[in-house]
């Protein structure tokens, strides 16, 4: 078979099972948008801006776990998707990015839509390449999957110049069906000697937690963990990325850790003797300040990748490897053993968490005058109960207030930029999960700053007739811009107030959207099973909410996982009791 | 501490912008770099030298093996090995000079590859120790310019890089 070079690209692309591609067309890839034309496997999604084309890739291949791929062109089509590319790659998120270039004798000259797109991306990439050749466009985009695929999953940018692409020149095409490179051998299965090493500390430990990230989520090893927990009892908690591998129904999940996680979670980690760290990178928001980090624990520390292992805090168990057959292996060692963990040490540990834990750090004061965004989120979770929920998010506090206070109970259900925390993410994220699976219910809370910033996604959303349902926590201000200001720099709101706010349900609706205003408490339920019951329409709804409610608990940037600020109205209520 | 470490890497356009832009963007310290192709030429080899402590290392170990073009790397300083570098010292040599550069010279083992009635231009391999020496002991002013390889290095034994 005799195919040119931007056919090539396409067959590559349907040979290695592509569905989707979210794209923008431009001068460098109109060879690649003719090819595409002349198929009928792959589906175009167009977009309003390139970010959007990445962001959507992005939630497509966190809510499916496949790849996503966008298409954009040269220069400036290049640089707007700069953003989406080092969000996935601060997630480590798989993803394959197609940027169009100039034809090869022009590079370096400053042509016009001239950038260097593998230099600029070199830093916020696993892998990139740029193709000089038509004879190594098949392999390279085999290569390009394989890397962003598998070990630590990332994006991997193809830089390809039009004349690459050239119509006219055709040469024989066969797709490698195995890639095999030297310098780049993932591993798989964790060392034996090092899982028995962390089984030891296991059955020996008196104040365990597991703690785990997004790696747990992004390997598939939800299962796993969960009967990790059930064989040693031991309490568990997430990270911001980590939410839904273990069922937030389940007793021993201590809810979310870190800056705005909860308070038997981080007095949990605080006090342990041991923790157990599964496809978590030891983040600054999760761990606090370094030299308190778990003072009393020995750590172990499940990755795939051996840089994250020990790069913030030295770890006593490494163990390289995917976290789905570690914690198989981990687990079948422990039902092997005839030592049990200490029950009684064990139910000690519990009484104290339980003792945390009846703190209860998440109350907030409720009103029948302004809707709290809290209970925006516990209302959201009542009404979709039984719609197995996708729930997007924009960054802020809307974020943490669905973390907080919205149940994940698979994973995959919670997409959300963690890492690069990415204004603009959601809606664009929540479009690409409507893609993969057109029948769920698939909703992005978000706020008025953040939504502005890819608020020209309704169009695309409009014209492939996804259903979203965006939740829109609005306070006027960038909120936790705000809450930093009020709590660290006496109140002043410098920039943080977001004027001359359109009318989000008249903007919707020029879309061809139904746009909904809601701000009184009581009406809230009834309008969210309205939204919710129209299948088939994008519903966009402005929810008016108390313009200064802080996320709590909180911890300060450079303090200690015990050094938590509670929610003032928690403090008064338990100093009036 | 200091520490040599040899790369095996893909002799691909980008590779070396690759290791320059880690070392920069995670704020690792970088004294000299040195890359060629080696017999094999689809492989460079660079031998590059940097300071920091035990977790620094590792880390730029680790994030130097994380690079998809990187296929090996060795830290020679974990072991027996030599390291050479290339000095060329381009110097003053008047009247009256030139006898005692000329002496220098043989005492250090070193070649004067280039003379004008005015200069020499003097070659000079070995340790940097012995290179800095060199230049100590040149008379004063007579320096013109000097150009260092920065360091090479192999680790002593019958085993190559390619076959640890």
């Amino acid at each position: 078979m005799e195919l040119s070079g931007a056919e090539i690209v396409v067959q590559a692309l349907i040979d290695e099972g592509v569905e989707y591609i979210w794209g923008y067309p431009g001068g460098a890839v109109l060879h690649i948008y003719d090819a595409l034309f002349q198929q009928k496997k792959i589906r175009h999604i167009l977009v309003r801006h390139e970010q959007a084309a990445t962001h959507a890739a992005d939630g497509y291949a966190r809510a499916t776990g496949k790849p996503g791929v966008a298409l954009v062109t040269s220069g400036p089509g290049a640089t707007n998707a700069v953003t989406g590319i080092a969000t996935a790659y601060m997630d480590s998120i798989p993803m394959v990015v197609l940027t169009g270039q100039v034809p090869t004798p022009f590079i370096g000259s400053d042509a016009f839509q001239e950038v260097d797109i593998t230099g600029i991306t070199r830093p916020c990439v696993k892998h990139n390449f740029l193709i000089k050749r038509v004879e190594d466009i098949a392999e390279t985009i085999a290569k390009a999957f394989y890397i962003a695929t598998t070990g630590r999953p990332g994006p991997v940018l193809i830089d390809i110049p039009k004349d690459v692409t050239d119509p006219n020149v055709r040469i024989p095409y066969e797709y490698p069906r195995k890639i095999s490179m030297r310098s780049y051998k993932p591993v798989e299965k964790g060392h034996p000697r090092q899982i028995r090493k962390a089984v030891d500390l296991m059955v020996k430990a008196r104040r365990p937690v597991i703690y785990t990230g997004g790696g747990v989520v992004l390997g598939d090893g939800s299962d796993e963990l969960r009967k990790l927990v059930e064989v040693t009892g031991f309490p568990v908690t997430h990270t911001l990325m980590g939410l839904g591998a273990v069922p937030s129904t389940d007793k021993r999940f201590l809810g979310m850790l870190g800056m705005h996680g909860t308070y038997e979670a981080n007095m949990a980690m605080h006090e342990s003797d041991l923790v157990i760290a599964i496809g978590a990178r030891f983040d600054d928001r999760v761990t606090g300040k370094l030299a308190s980090f778990c003072p009393d624990a020995k750590i172990i520390h499940v990755d795939v990748d051996p840089a994250s292992i020990s790069k913030n805090v030295k770890v006593d168990v490494p163990i390289v490897g995917q976290v789905k057959p570690v914690l198989r292996d981990m687990v079948k060692l422990l039902k092997e053993r005839k030592t049990k963990p200490d029950a009684k040490a064990l139910a000690e540990w519990w009484k104290r968490i339980e003792g945390w834990r009846a703190v209860e750090c998440l109350k907030y004061p409720k009103s029948d005058k302004v809707i709290k965004p809290q209970y925006a989120m516990e209302l959201l979770a009542k009404v979709t109960r039984r719609r197995d929920l996708y729930l997007t998010s924009d960054v802020g506090q809307h974020q943490m207030f669905a973390a907080q206070f919205f149940p994940f109970d698979k994973p995959r259900r919670w997409i959300n930029s963690g890492g690069l925390g990415t204004m603009g993410f959601g809606l664009p994220a929540a479009m690409g999960v409507q893609q993969a699976f057109p029948k769920a219910t698939v909703a992005c809370v978000t706020g008025e700053a953040s939504i502005q910033m890819c608020i020209q996604e309704l169009a695309t959303c409009a014209q492939y007739k996804l259903p979203l349902k965006i939740i829109l926590l609005n306070n006027g201000y960038m909120g936790m811009v705000r809450q930093w200001q009020e709590l660290f720099y006496e109140g002043r709101y410098s920039h943080s107030y977001v004027d001359a706010l359109p009318d989000f349900a008249a903007l919707a609706e020029t879309y061809g959207h139904v746009g909904m205003t809601i701000e009184d408490p009581a009406e809230l339920e009834a309008a969210y099973k309205e939204a919710f019951g129209m299948k088939n329409r994008l519903v966009f709804m402005n929810v008016l909410v108390d313009p200064e409610e802080n996320v709590y608990p909180m911890i300060e940037a450079g303090k200690g996982h015990h050094e938590m600020h509670m929610s003032p109205y928690l403090t008064a209520e338990r100093e009036l009791a | 501490m200091r520490h040599i470490i040899s790369v095996l890497i893909e002799n691909e356009s980008g590779a070396l912008a690759r290791v320059a832009g880690l070392f920069a963007a995670r704020g690792y310290n970088i004294e000299s770099l040195t890359v060629a192709p080696t017999e094999d030429p689809t492989l460079s080899r660079m031998t590059l030298v940097t300071h920091g402590d035990e977790r620094v290392l590792e880390q730029i170990v680790k994030q130097l093996n994380k690079l998809i073009d990187v296929v090996k790397l060795l830290d020679l300083s974990e072991g027996p090995h030599i390291e050479r570098e290339l000095m060329m010292v381009k110097v003053k040599a008047e009247k009256g000079l030139r006898e005692e550069l000329k002496r220098l010279a043989d005492i250090f083992r070193a070649n004067i590859i280039d003379v004008t009635a005015t200069s020499y231009t003097v070659e000079l391999t070995g340790h940097g120790h012995k290179l800095d020496g060199f230049l100590e002991a040149l008379p004063d002013d007579s320096l013109i310019e000097v150009v260092r390889s920065g360091p090479l290095g192999i680790s002593r034994g019958a085993k190559g890089l390619g076959t640890i």
